[in-house]
């Protein structure tokens, strides 16, 4: 993991290296202080020596000044580094998820990388911040504190001694109970919240059954037992403070008494005395820090593992050695294909599928729910790989091509479709960056969206916000199809992507399909009949297996899935909606 | 010695919060601090009077250590060095007695460390719960206009700011201030031209906090946006992920992203600078201030004047250096107290958000009939009347509950300013199915939620068996409402706990017999715990069909006479439609329904169909009217099945 993260710190070495050394100095500097303080009193005032006074005095805002010097360069270089450092994470994670292919997405979930990409490289910022400046700061300050109190007097250091052991095993003490009940206490927390989310999203529900009372039960007990812990846990924090009081005063006190006696008996000066009170307080100040920067990191630590997760991820899908940059035709083969998404799943996703596409066909694709349509046509343009067999495009393995070919030229509008905050022109030169006013345009004539487009007032440079909130679902699908449609693909993919648009501007998206883009070898998903029994052939699926492939007429006449759905959906099922309307 | 409380807490980590951040704008700062006083005193009065004289008590017990320094040398060191025999018993007797304040200065500062624990979670408790409870009264509106993300910060962010003002800035501000005062004192006290010069010092060290706080504040205002603009943008392209992949925009993406990134680096650079630069600075200027008061001091101790001595020098010293840090920390406090009253004030606002109004007092009680004439019981009759008590004299009637609907003249608007439905007249007798058509945003939902009082009308009356709908309590009227909505949303509890939502004291089989009902123990059998399988994240394990199927179940269990049904578009396949559709109609037998419709079936089955459009019913009738009639209806259906 450290490996991982280390390769992160690349340009910002320099500035993690001279942040500690700053750091260091600075410590250096706030010991030798209280020794001129000390000499200050003893060599200037009891000996009576103005002109010491002054020297003395010169030399210490000579020390003050070079002390601000480098706590500014140790400020100034560490923050470098922890900025640096957390944007070369969220660079090379971003860089890295860039070439995921679909199951790695997966398996980490949207919600999962966002977390990963934000909250995850603040923490380690601020970790490695910390790392960076105290940590180092809090021993050397601990160590070189404790050894002037030995220069000045090894009896009475002594005293530190003991006491820095027993404050450390205590605060070791307090602090590995605390974190026990916080780490019991935080998803508690979360849950707490998380229900929260849950009645605000489902307000309607809780009203409508009238179900605002066990609601609030509901939570006070939550909310109650969240309060006990949280007070069981913040309650041996609470021990924290006078602890630390305690072994200060002890010492302050231990201190002033065997110093008198030592400064009677003439083995000690005042001025030495006055200095080893002001290590005792270093010493403490940096075991408390020592213990608070060990709690910080404990708790980054799950980030670091989060983020080592998505760096150390590899894609599945990687570019052959020496790929074909050349798609020769739409045509399409299935040879005895089978899929699972888990490589340890005992039932295929997809069965030995043995199909054979011409170029330039219409194909459409029916089944239930978990038939596995969008599994099958995510394979050819290889957004998974097959786990037997091999799909063939334009006569050539899949596996054979550059991916970013394959991928231009088999377009696939996904189901769960995404259009990005932008203007309606810059959303649809994703599929060609080149494209002029004219071709956007185009597209969006074929694909029935410049008639809604041109009613906005901002016709083609519309803001789409971010999610495309701001537009219906059906002028969703409408821009997601032209927006493929500029790509120019040999093989054209609609996964279920008409289905908020009504049917009469359904038939003619299909229509202008036809006539426009003949040579394109079109895959249509869908739920409604009319959307496919036109098309040259029809694939009917039912769980992973090919149950049948061929023409409507054909399908009616043998195939008895076809046949039923077919009847239920002319019988009166179908959909209701916007026909004519929208 | 100097033993400010604040030096025994963990000193909050770096890039974090300090004196630097940016300013939040709270509108009446003082008011909502008294507000959120009074809030944590209502139950904590006397836990809170405790713990400012613990602080009291601890603060002392830290001055009078740094007294004893000067009496350690000038009154005890110094006469001693003096004496042939030195006799230790009056400084044996002098250490016993200040151990003694310690030891009660520390066990204050445990005791109100410990009550404020209390104080402080019992209040973040008090807020959640108050929160959580008014937030459930409050009107669906509420809910239309506030975000639910807004809402979560309210509890999350909000709270947590409140957490860090309550257990740590309020009491380390008093404690500064108690610091800063008692010092202060005690300074004077010994030397006025040394305070004076102190005094100066500080002033240097606010005025450096001053400009490098501003410097700071300028980038830490990038900084939030730089974040705010690289977080959107990662959610923004993760979610579109695929569709990134599926256009090989990949290096297009990371390019964009690298000139966003490359920005925060540039602003969070230099927010950390100027914040890390602050210590420092102010550390040396404190040590500045040391050594200055050490050459006067020393220039006076030696010159003997005003009876100025080395112990009090040695005693004034620690006072200078303790006298920068806490107040170094209140403007740190003030910060991070102006951060936390900018929370409360949001958490104010959603408490202080008008609930749902209920003027209504007709309620719904269990009845039967006897000779005749309705009376209430308390048995399971399986009849349910509305009790209305008149106001006038007090006298009750009893009225079947049926489910006879009429809306008459209805007029209604999400704001006053912009009316949606116009001039709404529809009925709907016992049992009856009505269908509503349209275009989105014809006003069907709109409707629907009228019934149930989620929104209030403007104009015209809804009755119910001949009722009001404004003289029924809410809470009888949504009893005897059933409402399956077309997102379905599903708790974090099993299976078995989610259909029961609809009748909290059903028992197991008859919650099985829901779910039979809505063909929903099919699937359910063959989850992996049945009925007893976790469902999380909004039945997120389920499929869209199979969520739909448990809502159905939910309203069944139920069993309340008018239902109002909101088909879903979403495109489930044609089996499963067909399961939740058998569903559906299995439900609907026998009661009032009202039914936004997606399918043809649905529609060619209904008493009556209601055509809208923008707000206003322009056909009404049965399927073979509204296709005689040739207008919208037949429009809309011919359209539709021209392709089909």
């Amino acid at each position: 993991m450290l490996k991982t993260l280390g390769a992160q710190v690349k340009e910002f070495k320099k500035d993690s290296f001279l942040t500690p050394v700053f750091m260091i100095l600075e410590v250096f500097m706030e010991t030798i202080i209280p020794l001129m303080m000390a000499s200050i009193i003893d060599d200037g005032v009891e000996a009576g020596d103005i002109n010491h006074i002054y020297v003395m005095g010169a030399w210490m805002v000579v020390a003050a000044c070079f002390s601000l010097f480098c706590g500014v360069m140790g400020g100034k270089y560490g923050a470098r580094a922890s900025a640096g450092f957390a944007r070369n994470l969220r660079r090379a994670m971003y860089e890295n998820i860039q070439t995921f292919s679909f199951s790695n997405i997966d398996k980490f979930s949207t919600a999962g990388l966002v977390t990963r990409l934000t909250t995850d490289v603040t923490n380690l910022q601020n970790a490695y911040q910390m790392l960076l400046r105290m940590c180092v700061r809090a021993p050397i300050s601990l160590i070189c504190a404790m050894c002037m109190a030995f220069f000045i007097s090894p009896k009475l250091a002594s005293i530190y001694l003991i006491a820095v052991i027993v404050l450390g095993i205590i605060l070791a003490f307090i602090t590995v109970r605390a974190h026990h009940y916080f780490m019991e206490v935080f998803p508690k927390y979360d849950d707490l919240n998380a229900s929260v989310q849950e009645n605000v999203s489902a307000i309607r529900v809780v009203k409508a059954y009238v179900r605002e009372d066990y609601e609030k039960t509901k939570f006070k007990t939550a909310s109650q037992n969240i309060y006990n812990m949280f007070v069981k846990a913040e309650g041996i924090l609470a021990f924290n403070n006078p602890v630390m009081q305690i072994t200060v005063y002890s010492c302050i006190l231990c201190i002033s008494w065997f110093g008198a006696k030592m400064i009677v008996g003439s083995t000690l000066s005042t001025g030495n005395l006055m200095s080893l009170l002001t290590y005792c307080m270093n010493i403490m100040m940096s075991l408390m820090m020592l213990s608070m920067v060990f709690v910080m990191l404990t708790m980054s630590v799950a980030s670091a593992e989060r983020i080592c997760e998505v760096l150390n991820e590899k894609s599945d899908i990687t570019n052959p050695d020496e790929p074909d940059y050349n798609v020769a035709d739409g045509s399409i083969t299935f040879d005895h294909v089978t899929f699972r998404y888990n490589a340890t799943a005992a039932k295929p996703v997809l069965d030995d599928i043995c199909l054979s596409i011409k170029s330039g066909e219409t194909i459409g694709i029916l089944g239930g729910t978990g038939s596995s349509k969008s599994s099958l046509v995510s394979l050819i343009s290889r957004l998974y790989d097959v786990s037997e067999g091999t799909v063939y495009v334009g006569g050539k393995n899949v596996r054979s091509y550059d991916l970013d070919t394959l991928r231009n030229e088999v377009s696939v509008v996904l189901q769960n479709n995404v259009l990005f905050s932008g203007t309606i022109y810059e959303n649809l030169r994703w599929g060609d960056a080149n494209a002029t006013d004219e071709e956007c345009r185009r597209a969006c004539e074929l694909a029935c969206a410049s008639e809604f487009i041109e009613r906005f007032p901002d016709g083609y440079n519309t803001y789409i916000e971010q999610g495309g909130t701001n537009v219906s679902g059906g002028q969703k699908q409408r821009l997601c199809i032209a927006r493929a449609l500029l790509k120019r693909p040999k093989i054209l993919i609609l996964d279920d992507s008409t289905s908020a648009v009504d049917t009469a501007t359904d038939a003619k998206i299909r229509h202008a399909f036809l006539t426009e883009i003949p040579d394109t070898t079109k895959l249509i998903i869908a739920q409604r009949i009319s959307s496919v029994q036109d098309a040259d052939r029809i694939i009917v699926l039912n769980n992973g297996v090919l149950d049948a492939f061929g023409t409507h007429e054909e399908l009616l006449a043998t195939n008895e899935i076809y046949r039923e759905v077919y009847e239920s959906q002319t019988s009166g099922s179908g959909d209701f909606d916007e026909g004519g309307a929208a | 010695m100097p033993q400010n409380e604040k030096n025994a807490k963990p000193i909050q980590g770096p890039g974090g919060r300090g004196p630097r951040g940016p300013k939040p704008n709270v509108k009446n700062p003082g008011k909502l601090f008294l507000r959120l006083l009074s809030y944590i005193m209502k139950n904590y009065a006397v836990h809170c009077i405790l713990v400012v004289i613990c602080i009291f008590i601890t603060v002392l017990a830290n001055v009078q250590g740094t007294w004893f320094m000067q009496t350690l040398i000038d009154s005890y060191i110094m006469p001693l060095m003096k004496q042939a025999n030195p006799d230790f018993s009056g400084l044996a007797h002098a250490i016993f007695r200040v151990a003694c304040f310690y030891l009660i200065g520390a066990l204050a500062a445990y005791t109100y460390s410990r009550i404020m624990v209390n104080v402080t979670q019992g209040t973040l408790k008090n807020l959640r719960d108050d929160m959580f409870t008014h937030m459930e009264e409050l009107p669906i509106s509420y809910f239309d206009t506030h975000s639910h993300g807004d809402i979560m910060s309210t509890y999350t962010n909000d709270i947590d700011t409140l957490r860090q003002m309550i257990s740590q800035s309020i009491p380390q501000f008093l404690n500064s201030i108690i610091t800063i005062v008692s010092v202060f004192v005690s300074m004077l006290l010994l030397n006025i031209p040394l305070t004076l010069l102190t005094l100066l010092m500080v002033g240097v060290t606010l005025f450096s906090t001053k400009k490098i706080g501003a410097l700071s504040a300028r980038y830490f205002i990038a900084q939030q946006k730089d974040i705010a603009a690289v977080n959107g943008f990662i959610e923004e392209m993760m979610n579109g992920q695929k569709v990134v992949k599926v256009f090989t925009h990949e290096q297009e993406s990371i390019a964009d992203f690298n000139r966003i990134n490359d920005q925060l680096f540039d602003s969070a650079n230099n927010a950390n600078k100027f914040g890390n630069i602050l210590m420092p600075v102010n550390a040396q200027i404190g040590n500045i201030s040391y050594v200055l008061c050490s050459i006067v001091g020393g220039i006076l101790a030696l010159g003997g004047y005003g009876g100025f001595t080395l112990g009090k020098l040695a005693s004034f010293l620690t006072y200078n250096k303790s006298f920068g840090q806490p107040i170094n920390q209140l403007s740190m406090q003030l910060n991070n107290i102006v951060m936390a009253l900018a929370g409360s004030e949001r958490i104010f606002s959603l408490l202080d958000e008008k609930p749902e109004t209920d003027d209504g007092y007709v309620t719904l009680v269990r009845a039967k009939k006897e000779n005749g004439n309705l009376t209430e019981t308390t048995e399971r009759t399986g009849m349910w009347a509305w009790k209305h008590t008149h106001q006038a004299d007090g006298s009750v009637d009893y009225v079947e509950l049926k489910g006879d609907v009429v809306f008459d003249d209805v007029d209604f608007g999400y704001v006053p300013e912009k009316t949606v439905l116009h001039n709404v007249d529809l009925y709907a007798t016992p049992g009856q199915k009505i269908a509503f058509v349209g275009s989105t945003g014809a006003g069907k939902t709109t409707i629907t939620n009228l019934i149930n009082r989620f929104y209030d009308i403007q104009d015209g009356k809804i009755r119910y068996d001949g009722i009001n709908i404004n003289k029924i309590k809410k809470d009888d009227l949504r009893h005897s409402l059933g409402i399956v909505l077309q997102d379905t949303h599903l708790f974090t509890a099993t299976v078995m706990e989610n259909i029961r939502y609809g009748k909290l004291d059903a028992t197991d089989e008859e919650v099985i017999a829901a779910a039979k009902l809505a063909n929903a123990d099919t699937f359910i059998q063959q989850l992996p715990d049945g009925y007893h399988t976790m469902l999380t994240g909004d039945g997120a394990n389920l499929s869209q069909g199979q969520r739909q199927l448990l809502a159905i179940a939910r309203a069944a269990i139920a069993d309340p006479p008018v239902l109002i049904l909101d088909e879903a578009t979403s495109s489930i396949d044609t089996r499963t439609e067909k399961i939740v559709q058998d569903g559906m109609d299995k439900l609907m037998a026998g009661r009032t329904t009202f039914v936004i419709a997606h399918r043809l079936s649905t529609v060619r089955n209904s008493d009556c169909i209601i055509v809208l459009e923008q707000g206003r019913v322009i056909e009404r009738g049965n399927h073979d009217q509204l296709i005689e009639k040739r207008g919208k209806y037949y429009q809309l259906y011919t359209g539709n099945l021209a392709e089909g």
